[in-house]
């Protein structure tokens, strides 16, 4: 098959925003009827390769080929004008209108003027019904359930555009049987010789539609391979690899008396999310490790009270504990360091010493406030503690780099004598050397008594400081390693689902 | 049943009640006459409630609606009775001002990412302090064609007259009907409403689209100061005062969506001939303040507004 010329090819594509490289000399070609699943975690490239192949950004180098011809997208309806078409996760339709409007909206056939209603309902129809969908096409496109906006949404970007199919994460909020109805519509299209570019976190449903599969990581391509050659634990392998080296801590985690318990979740659920049990004691990190998609996020949301949970209970060193919003968890001695630093995290426009002491100023109340010689006092104890490098602590927080802006949320929930501290990907975006400095000071706080979970998607990273690790697959928390067990293959085994030594077959 | 049709049901159902009740009340206001005073009265809040229907479905606002049509009236005033130019002609420049004037704040809207309530209070200030300028005192207007137009109508059975006022009302509503339902620019205008973003992905020309809806609603908004005009033979910088205000209700109580994308232009008809009724049943009653118009107006919107937020919070579902 890739003795063909692919439809639509990038060669060496070079992205930078500011500092960052966001792809690195990646290559990518998608042939004429196949399915090319796109892979790769957060941060990756993906999102910022699908926004150059469908023109909404331009690369910094490289280039685009369509059909051997060289391209150059100004934005994705130029894009669409070449035949390259894009399905986005949330629906990009109109919500408002009906979907034979959806459909034939800027190409409206026109009488004397007057769009012509019947002749667009008619086609609307018979275009759908290739599709496998018969429904009332005068209706809101918003009366349908998301499944069918997807295929609404297909079809109007194949008749817009017809020779590449970009599908950017469709299947997020489809239940099981809406997924096979679109995979089916799908399978229909690649019969029909489209290009189509997969992308998703749910691996079942790549190994399920796809051909081949390219899989990126940290701005640089991995491999394309064909699907039939792999098998999930490869896939996994291969997305989460290994890019920075730890020692392994010295006090080598294992075994040896653990302190008392000092958080214990019981039971705790939310509508999405399998209950789950977990203890974590004085002196312990507990390390999350699990693919984008798997439910980690929502693990640490749901116990710092940013979603409310159906059912369960919380305790702390032994006193239940109610938790339904982020107040209630820090007056329970509970920090979070979200995923998101720059949205959730900082106030950029704050000072570092505002930043570092917001948490502990809520916590105190209104009627209490630090005053000035404290604030500095705090900053500056903590900024030594945690070696924040900022010019000085009244500049705004973010000028500072990813590294140091991650070190002040720590400082910030370290100011509140925390008694657990929860930690989601916290060396995201942060260059290798503040990377390491990162795990250190996990490994200091741990010796220093405090209950931490940690969420990572870097497996040696999460071997490095953790002396548990939870390993969460489909919103559920699949298998928990301890002691020697701790090692990035078994990971990687339970994160794919496949028991040790045994390989799962490709195609099941 | 499409759901945007049931605030606009629900509008003429009130209209339809409201007007028995009246009637119930004041047996004489079931006539043809009351209904063409309806007409010539409302006239210019009519029109300019059509330009700010467009606005609203787009997810716009309007303010300088009010403000535009008394700098028309000035400016009409002042080109006839000043200039000595042909009403036609004082017309036809007071239009073409009004409409590039719209498309200055669209443009603006759209380039310079403003929100339409900043861009249009700007513009509510600048016509109102322009017309100022322009005379700040009342400039009666006496020509032939003024009279004649004054004193042509279209007699209704039942002694109601059909003023040309009320005509050219009856004009707009009619093709802004088929504008804004039947014509590409009337889908890109429901599209922006819907969803900026996904117009734009969709193609829709936003900038074009956005820039003619302003234009349109200051064309709207200068013909109904033309109007305006002719119906009070007078420019007067202080007219209008506050139409803005009216026109948004109007559109809202005929079961536009505040935030866009779902109405009808016919329903804005219904919500200015409610706001009619009120009055009139307050002229023959006699003996009610004034400002009992407003008192149900403000219920009505605030009754439309809680009305929309649960015909719009369900969502129903087809699989």
């Amino acid at each position: 098959m890739t003795a063909q010329q692919p439809v639509l090819e990038a060669r060496g594509i070079d992205k930078v925003f500011g500092q960052h490289r966001a792809l690195d000399t990646v290559d990518f070609a998608a042939h004429a009827g196949e399915v090319h699943a796109l892979l790769g975690e957060n941060g990756a490239g993906k999102s910022t390769l699908i926004k150059i192949l469908t023109g909404a950004y331009q690369p910094d180098g490289g280039e685009l080929l369509l059909e051997g011809q060289p391209i150059h997208l100004r934005d994705p309806l130029h894009g669409q004008t070449y035949g390259i078409g894009t399905v986005y996760q949330e629906v990009n339709l109109l919500p408002n209108r009906s979907v034979s409007e959806n459909l034939f909206l800027g190409r409206q056939p026109t009488r004397f003027g007057m769009v012509d209603r019947k002749r667009i309902d008619a086609a609307a129809k018979d275009l759908l019904s290739r599709y496998g969908l018969n429904i009332d096409v005068r209706a809101e496109l918003s009366e349908y359930s998301v499944a069918v906006q997807q295929i609404v949404a297909i079809a109007r970007a194949v008749e817009l555009s017809g020779k590449v199919l970009v599908l950017d994460e469709p299947t997020a909020s489809l239940d099981r049987n809406e997924v096979q109805r679109l995979f089916d519509v799908v399978r229909g299209l690649k019969a029909k010789g489209l290009a189509i570019i997969f992308i998703t976190h749910f691996l079942d449903q790549v190994f399920d539609l796809a051909d081949r599969v390219t899989i990126l990581r940290n701005g640089r391509k991995v491999a394309t391979q064909a699907l039939n050659t792999l098998n999930t634990t490869d896939v996994v392998r291969m997305m989460l690899g290994k890019d920075v080296a730890f020692d392994h801590h010295p006090t080598a985690l294992t075994g040896g008396p653990k302190g008392a318990v000092r958080v214990q979740f019981q039971g705790l659920s939310r509508k999405g999310l399998s209950p789950f049990d977990l203890s974590v004691h004085e002196g312990e990190v507990v390390g999350v490790a699990g693919l984008l998609g798997s439910g980690r996020t929502e693990v640490a949301r749901l116990m710092f009270g940013v979603d409310t949970s159906d059912g369960g209970q919380i305790t702390v060193d032994g006193h239940p504990v109610t938790i339904r919003n982020p107040a209630q968890a820090v007056a329970a001695g509970f920090g979070f360091c979200p995923e998101d630093r720059k949205l959730d995290g900082i106030f950029g426009d704050l000072s570092v010493r505002e930043n570092i002491i917001i948490a502990l100023q809520a916590k105190l109340g209104w009627f209490k406030a630090l005053n000035r010689d404290d604030q500095v006092e705090l900053a500056g104890r903590y900024a030594e503690a945690l070696d924040i490098r900022a010019a000085n602590h009244d500049m705004p927080v973010k000028l500072l780099s990813g590294g140091n802006q991650q070190k002040v949320i720590l400082a910030r929930w370290l100011a509140i004598d925390p008694t657990f501290l929860i930690l989601d990907e916290p060396t995201r975006g942060i260059d290798v050397g503040a990377h390491a400095e990162i795990v250190r000071t996990i490994n200091r706080l741990r010796e220093e008594g405090l209950a931490l979970f940690v969420i990572s998607s870097e497996l040696d990273e999460v071997v490095a400081y953790s002396n548990r690790i939870v390993v969460m697959r489909d919103r559920e928390m699949v298998a928990e390693l301890d002691g020697d067990s701790i090692a990035p293959d078994a990971i990687v085994q339970a994160i794919a689902g496949t028991p040790p030594h045994e390989t799962r077959e490709a195609r099941p | 049943m499409n759901r945007s049709l049931r605030p606009l049901l629900a509008t003429t159902l009130i209209f339809l009640f409201a007007y028995m009740l009246a009637v119930s009340q004041q047996p004489a206001m079931l006539s043809t006459r009351v209904l063409g005073n309806f007409l010539t009265d409302n006239a210019f809040l009519g029109i300019a409630a059509v330009g700010m229907t467009f606005v609203i479905l787009s997810g716009g606002i309007d303010l300088s609606v009010g403000a535009v049509i008394g700098f028309t009236t000035v400016l009409v005033a002042v080109l006839i009775m000043w200039l000595q130019l042909h009403p036609l002609v004082a017309f036809a420049i007071a239009l073409i001002v009004a409409t590039a004037f719209g498309a200055v704040m669209g443009a603006a809207i759209h380039y310079l990412k403003v929100p339409s309530f900043i861009v249009t209070l700007a513009g509510m200030f600048l016509a109102r302090g322009g017309a100022s300028v322009l005379s700040p005192d009342s400039i009666g207007i006496n020509h032939p064609f003024f009279s004649a137009v004054q004193k042509s109508y279209i007699l209704l059975p039942g002694g109601g007259r059909l003023t040309v006022v009320g005509m050219i009302m009856l004009a707009v509503f009619a093709v802004a009907i088929l504008l804004a339902h039947r014509t590409r620019f009337g889908s890109n205008v429901y599209a922006l409403g819907g969803s900026e973003t996904s117009a734009a992905l969709m193609g829709v020309p936003v900038a074009r689209t956005t820039i003619s809806i302003y234009a349109l609603s200051s064309f709207l908004a200068g013909l109904a100061g033309v109007v305006f005009s002719l119906y009070t033979s007078a420019g007067y910088s202080l007219n209008a005062l506050g139409v803005e205000l009216d026109a948004i209700a109007a559109v809202v109580i005929g079961g536009t969506l505040l935030t866009g994308g779902y109405g009808f232009v016919a329903g804005t008809f219904i919500g200015v001939m409610l706001q009619g009724l009120v009055q009139t049943y307050i002229v023959f009653d006699g003996t009610l303040s004034s400002w009992w118009t407003k008192i149900v107006v403000g219920v009505l919107l605030f009754m439309f507004i809680l009305l929309q937020r649960l015909v719009f919070r369900a969502a129903p579902r087809r699989t």
